[in-house]
């Protein structure tokens, strides 16, 4: 029988999800014993080669290319993760959310204190994805089918819930791995 | 500060003795002469009551009739509630809009009038309706409301827009009101000839432990909504040790759909200030407060003339009925605009001149409450059938009703039929009963218990009214063929919104996810995992909020999701894809395309 095949993605994150799941160590060397890693910026393949068991979601939905991938990554994964707080509930790039669009903008690209524009122009080349009116957690564009919460989730709560999906059983979590005060 | 702000503000503390806890009437006065409690007085108040700034500013933040910022001399608040909605609140405030020339939430430049929206004012059986200032308004159509403005502005004064009276004492000279009291059933025990003065000397003859007997015997329950047996109520307040007790009235009837209370305070005020008497001797109690909301503040000058009145008689005072040591007398503690502060504790710390937040508990009200002396809280409705079990004697009280629910019960029924009002009836009758009663006709769904209560559909209707099966706080609105009930859901759930005091995350976030997820449903791009998740939600906002609001606000969605199941499931569908119907990506990314090419907005 051919290895699962687990693909992931970065989308309005800051990799620190994808860090994470660098740091569970030399495991890493079981995990590719137990599955073949599809797209993701781990092995920097740009696009699905195939149908994928399992895709591990970081970041919620910034701009429409994030909701293209995550629309793609559905399309293609039997089962999607919200991999940290960041996909799960939008995180740090949702506290936007209470600010217009265009002020954050103005902000970021005119007026902040730190900001050189002469010009005064806020970025508009068509190759820029254009941003959405809020930062969407993964699951209010897709669904989702399984949410690991953290910022970011450790390795061990990665590793564990990866290795309980693969074996098509229930992950044990423990309270130490899911408490975040 | 301007010094005639100064003196008012000396003036006004002074008149309250100076006390902090009397916050509250403090900030009303202030608001009634100048429009507002501006930074400036909420300075001075600081200075003269002894409060801190940010006590002054949140209260002024969190009742709605009181503001930082200026408000016109005139104040015309449109009740939005699910009735006045469906009988043309959209118009009416329109018309007010267009005539006044400025949006809800707005002022006229001169400074002459505010227009704003305000939940439910009591008058269900008038909708659509609005207050003018203190002045109840009913009836109302596009061409009254235009009207009205101009009237208003060639006179400014809201209580000539009374013309013709009401019925009762609603024409009494100190109410001068348009308010009618639709009393369409008047049963045997509330809505019929009360002796009270019978009752009160009765019970003085009595000693306290015989009255609270008594309240059991007749097995007398909370009309207020949570049902609790009065007379265990008051035994604990009577056997908490305390050197001083405190009986209060709830008469904040806020529960949209609800009016009941006002009629009875309307027509039998002596009913339900002898209830209180009789209950505080009971408890040991020797001072009253009625809680009055602001909105029926064109009831006051009318009740306070009541209270003087048995003053004058020896009902209240010192040794009442001739008792030595019976002592009681009632303060009229008015609200200002914020439906949780009915919830009892809430109440409590709203007479107290703070915020309407509800307190943990234990400790309950009737061990540590107004103050922090033990306090008994008790509906208006339970109060006036105190009076009538001293009257004519327990039994009578307990052998009318069912089994379970002794007594009868008022309902106040509104929206579509043919008559619309107050009801007296028998604990144990059917809703079908009721509703023909009442010529419902083709009704589809009827919300009973007030939006925490339960949205049931014709199944339901051979169900009967007590504790043990449809509860209610007496608020009854029945929606006709042609309504939607997923609408109606959620404008509840919008009226919870807005009136959580947001202490709990369960009940603020609950409440806006269940409304958001209504909008959905009726959008039409809801998915059948919506409706999982409003069960979900319910049952976190359920266990874990702080008082009755958060616990039972979902009910609106459940009900009707229990009792409209077809409706919803007809509305919802999955995607092929999974991808969420919701989520509309053009829509999304239109600000920053416009942003992009500059466009304008
Ligand atoms: C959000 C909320 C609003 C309430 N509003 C009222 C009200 O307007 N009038 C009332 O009598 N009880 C109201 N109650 C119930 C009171 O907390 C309390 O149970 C009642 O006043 C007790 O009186 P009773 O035992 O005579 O019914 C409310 C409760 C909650 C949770
Ligand atoms: S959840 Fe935390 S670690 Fe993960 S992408 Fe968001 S900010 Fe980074
Ligand atoms: S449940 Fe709602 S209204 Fe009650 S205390 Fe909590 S937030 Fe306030």
């Amino acid at each position: 029988m051919s290895k699962p095949r687990i693909a992931t993605t970065s989308l309005c994150g800051c990799f620190g999800c994808h860090m994470s799941l660098l740091d569970i160590d030399e495991r890493i060397l079981t995990l590719a014993q137990l599955v073949e890693f599809d797209k993701s910026p781990i092995n920097d393949h740009k696009d699905f080669t195939a149908r994928c068991a399992v895709g591990l979601i970081e970041g919620g939905c910034a701009n429409a290319e994030n909701v293209h991938v995550l629309r793609r990554f559905r399309e293609q994964c039997d089962i999607l993760v919200s991999v940290g707080d960041c996909a799960t509930m939008g995180g740090i790039p949702a506290l936007r959310n209470m600010i217009p669009l265009e002020e954050c903008l103005r902000e970021a690209y005119v007026d902040g204190p730190s900001v050189f524009n002469p010009e005064g122009r806020i970025p508009d080349d068509p190759e820029i994805p254009l941003l959405l009116d809020k930062v969407y957690p993964a699951q209010e564009v897709v669904r989702i089918d399984y949410h690991i919460p953290g910022c970011p989730p450790s390795a061990d709560t990665l590793w564990k819930t990866l290795t309980a999906l693969l074996g098509g059983t229930s992950a044990e979590l423990p309270y130490e791995l899911i408490k975040y005060d | 500060m301007s010094t005639s702000l100064e003196n008012a503000v000396v003036e006004v503390c002074a008149s309250v003795g100076n006390d902090p806890s009397r916050l509250m009437d403090v900030a009303r006065d202030i608001q009634a002469r100048f429009g507002c409690v501006s930074a400036e007085a909420i300075d001075g108040i600081h200075k003269h009551l002894g409060v801190s700034r940010p006590t002054v500013r949140s209260l002024v933040s969190f009742y709605s009739f009181l503001s930082e910022e200026p408000k016109g001399r005139i104040v015309i608040r449109v009740c939005d509630d699910p009735v006045d909605r469906l009988f043309g609140y959209e118009r009416v405030q329109k018309a007010f809009s267009d005539e006044l020339g400025i949006p809800i939430g707005g002022t006229t430049p001169d400074g002459a009038f505010t227009l704003e929206r305000t939940a439910c004012i009591g008058m269900s059986d008038h909708a659509p309706a609005a207050l003018v200032n203190e002045t109840p308004v009913t009836d109302l159509s596009t061409d009254k409301a235009r009207e009205i403005v101009a009237e208003l502005r060639a006179h400014m004064s809201p209580e000539r827009l009374v013309k013709k009276l009401g019925d009762g004492n609603n024409a009494h000279p100190l109410v001068r009101s348009m308010v009618k009291n639709h009393i369409r059933k008047a049963g045997p025990i509330v809505l019929v000839e009360h002796r009270h003065r019978e009752a009160t000397r009765k019970a003085a003859a009595m000693s306290p432990n015989e009255v609270i007997r008594a309240v059991k015997a007749a097995r007398l329950r909370g009309r207020g909504g949570a049902g609790f047996p009065t007379g265990i109520k008051w035994e604990m307040a009577r056997a908490a040790p305390g050197p001083r007790k405190f009986l209060v009235c709830n008469a904040d009837e806020g529960e949209p759909g609800t009016f009941k209370d006002r009629v009875l305070l309307t027509e039998f005020p002596d009913r339900v200030f002898a209830g209180m008497t009789i209950a505080g001797y009971a408890i040991g109690a020797k001072e009253g407060i009625l809680y009055l909301r602001a909105e029926y503040a064109y009831l006051r000058q009318f009740l306070e003339d009541v209270l003087a009145r048995r003053r004058a008689e020896g009902f209240l005072g010192k040794s009442i009925a001739a008792r030595h040591s019976f002592d009681f007398d009632i303060r009229i503690q008015m609200g200002a605009g914020a439906y949780v502060c009915g919830e009892e504790s809430a109440l409590l710390n709203s007479c107290e001149g703070l915020r309407g937040d509800p307190r943990n508990r234990p400790p309950f009200p009737a061990q540590k409450g107004y103050l922090g002396f033990p306090t008994i809280v008790n509906n208006v409705e339970t109060l006036a059938c105190v009076t009538r079990i001293l009257d004519a004697g327990p039994a009578t009280f307990s052998e009318y009703g069912s089994k379970q629910s002794a007594g009868s019960k008022l309902l106040s029924i509104s929206g579509d039929v043919g008559m619309v009002g107050v009801y007296e009836v028998p604990f144990g009758v059917t809703l079908r009963e009721v509703l023909e009663l009442a010529d419902g006709r083709e009704t589809q769904a009827v919300q009973i218990g007030g939006p925490s209560g339960r949205m049931v559909g014709p199944a339901d209707f051979d169900r009967t009214i007590c504790y043990d099966d449809l509860a209610t706080g007496g608020a009854m609105v029945v929606f006709g063929p042609d309504r939607n009930p997923i609408e109606i859901a959620r404008m509840y759930m919008e009226f919870f919104e807005d009136e959580s005091c947001g202490f709990c995350t369960p009940c603020r976030v609950g409440n806006g996810l269940l409304r958001r997820g209504l909008d959905k449903v009726l959008a039409g791009r809801g998915e059948p995992s919506d409706l999982a998740q409003f069960e979900e939600v319910a049952r976190t906002m359920k266990a874990t909020s702080r008082c009755g609001l958060g616990q039972t606000s979902f009910n609106p969605v459940l009900s009707t999701l229990t009792s409209f199941r077809p409706l919803f499931d007809s509305l919802v569908k999955e995607d092929p894809k999974k991808f969420r119907r919701s989520f509309d990506l053009e829509a999304s990314t239109q600000e920053a395309a416009r942003i992009r090419t500059g466009g304008a907005r």
